[in-house]
């Protein structure tokens, strides 16, 4: 009983710390020094250091949807209309879904490690002894950059997966390419685009906030590095699958 | 000055340091001695306000530090430098970076005065000709060296070294030991130097106290810890003469138990 108590309680703990932690990232963005040249550093990391990866996710996630989209549409002789359901499920759910996961992989588990390995060599204490605020220089720097690229990594994305369902329909389906760019538009809401930039605002927080409270909170040497790395990778993952699911309710009962 | 009030600190394996008070006066070298695990560095790391204590104060240049915020420490951590057991030199940047890393991020000096003040730094623990070097090309002595030339840098008055010479060889050893001193003699800079290192101790310290599993149990001169009667100072200057009396067990605080028949 008293380890189950013990276990909850470390439970809450952790969650009132990570809450702690995002406060005073946030409240960083409004106080001085400015690191600017640091968050510039950081959108080249994660912006373009991120682009292929996306490029390639995109590309073949477009594809294979249309391929798949086409034989279930095949038996209404609504084949056609295949850049409806390309356009809607990518820019509402897969793009911003799959843009996170791939970044949560490269740049999450990245912040993570990179910050545990300063934990356990004291350069985070460091900092502090020379009278810098570790959270403003290394997370909200890295939160600004995050919260910036991930909606644009996002819209990318979203468009090579548009792309590449395009070069199936057209070279494989043999639909009208003016038919495809038409109907692909004509699906998507004014509100789809507003929905679909806000995920990937609130995915680029959970990747960023989850990935530097296991970086920080590292114990155990260079195993906890590894350990930290993994649980920023699953958690992200998790909350970024949680998160959408409970976006997406909000945003259908918004309409 | 920094004045070490009655500090006692507990974390969950127990309590870390007992009622521990001492003085530091200025342009002084402190050397903190004992066994590995007795509290040494959890002292260092009291003075910078990294942790807090349980109970007791921590006066530094008449303003205690217990309870202060964060960023009215880093005030207080401006004006102190800890030299740390690893270096703790930032990996992303270069020697030349590292040691006026302080200076930069204050912004209130020019360049031209960082780069004489950086240069000054690395002249005097002998490793200007590094200065474009990233931190993995150096090896342990020179990381140390660098680590003495970045908290040197800021002009501090206060400087912290933990456990200075631990895994170096005896030239390194004896060339830290000898900055040391030089801060002492040229600079007249306050020092607290945590070691278990006795020779390091012998060699730098004004002033000396050694710590027992979290308690002060000597607070004097070199020449009175090396005439102490102390049980435990003779353990720990000593060890093979103490612990070759039959019955006597090294236990895994660093510390000795004898076992009754």
């Amino acid at each position: 009983m008293a380890r189950i108590e013990d276990r909850l309680k470390g439970y809450v703990f952790t969650v009132q710390e990570f809450a702690r932690l995002c406060a005073i990232a946030i409240a960083g963005i409004f106080r001085k020094p400015t690191y600017v040249q640091e968050t510039f550093y950081y959108m080249d990391q994660i912006g373009v250091g991120s682009l292929f990866i996306l490029i390639l996710t995109g590309l073949f996630t477009g594809m294979v949807l249309t391929l798949q989209g086409a034989i279930q549409l095949q038996p209404y002789g609504a084949v056609p209309y295949v850049s409806r359901l390309i356009s809607t499920s990518v820019v509402r759910e897969l793009g911003p879904v799959l843009a996170a996961l791939m970044i949560a992989g490269r740049v999450g588990s990245g912040i993570a490690s990179e910050l545990a390995s300063m934990q356990v060599t004291e350069q985070i204490d460091a900092l502090r002894a020379e009278g810098t605020d570790p959270i403003k220089k290394l997370v909200t720097t890295r939160l600004l950059a995050t919260l910036l690229m991930v909606p644009v990594l996002t819209v990318i994305t979203n468009g090579i997966a548009i792309f590449g369902g395009y070069v199936i329909a057209r070279f494989y389906l043999s639909i009208d390419s003016f038919f495809y760019w038409t109907w692909a538009f004509e699906a998507l809401r004014p509100m789809d685009l507003v929905y679909g930039l806000i995920k990937p605002v609130v995915f680029g927080f959970i990747i960023c906030m989850v990935g530097c409270y296991a970086g920080l909170n590292t114990e155990g040497g260079t195993v906890g590095v590894g350990r930290s790395k993994t649980q920023a990778m699953v958690t992200s993952s998790i909350l970024i699958l949680m998160s959408d699911f409970f976006m997406t309710k909000l945003f259908i009962f918004l309409g | 000055m920094i004045d070490f009030r009655h500090v006692s600190l507990r974390f969950d394996e127990g309590l870390v340091l007992t009622d521990m008070s001492f003085t530091v006066v200025p342009g002084e070298t402190l050397v903190i001695l004992g066994p590995s695990g007795c509290g040494k560095t959890t002292i260092l790391r009291l003075l910078l306000g990294l942790i807090h204590p349980e109970s007791g104060s921590i006066v530094i240049d008449g303003r205690d530090i217990v309870g202060l915020r964060e960023r009215e420490m880093g005030q207080v951590r401006r004006t102190m430098a800890l030299v740390f057991q690893g270096a703790a030199l930032f990996d992303s940047l270069t020697v030349r970076e590292n040691v006026g890393y302080r200076l930069w991020e204050e912004g209130l000096q020019t360049d031209e005065f960082i780069d004489q003040r950086v240069d000054e730094s690395l002249r005097f623990v002998g490793l200007h000709d590094v200065s474009e070097h990233m931190p993995a090309e150096l090896s342990g002595g020179m990381k140390k060296r660098v680590a003495i030339a970045r908290a040197l840098a800021s002009t501090p008055r206060v400087i912290l070294y933990d456990e200075p010479t631990a895994g170096l060889d005896p030239i390194n050893t004896h060339i830290i030991n000898e900055l040391i001193c030089r801060l002492h003699t040229k600079e007249a800079v306050t020092q607290v130097v945590v070691t278990h290192d006795i020779d390091t101790a012998y060699r730098v310290a004004n002033h000396l106290i050694m710590l027992h599993r979290g308690e002060k149990i000597f607070d004097g001169t070199v020449e009175e810890l090396k005439a102490s009667d102390d049980l435990h100072v003779r353990a720990f200057l000593s060890p093979g003469g103490v612990l070759s009396t039959p019955r006597c067990f090294p236990t895994k605080d660093g510390g000795y138990q004898v076992i009754d028949d």
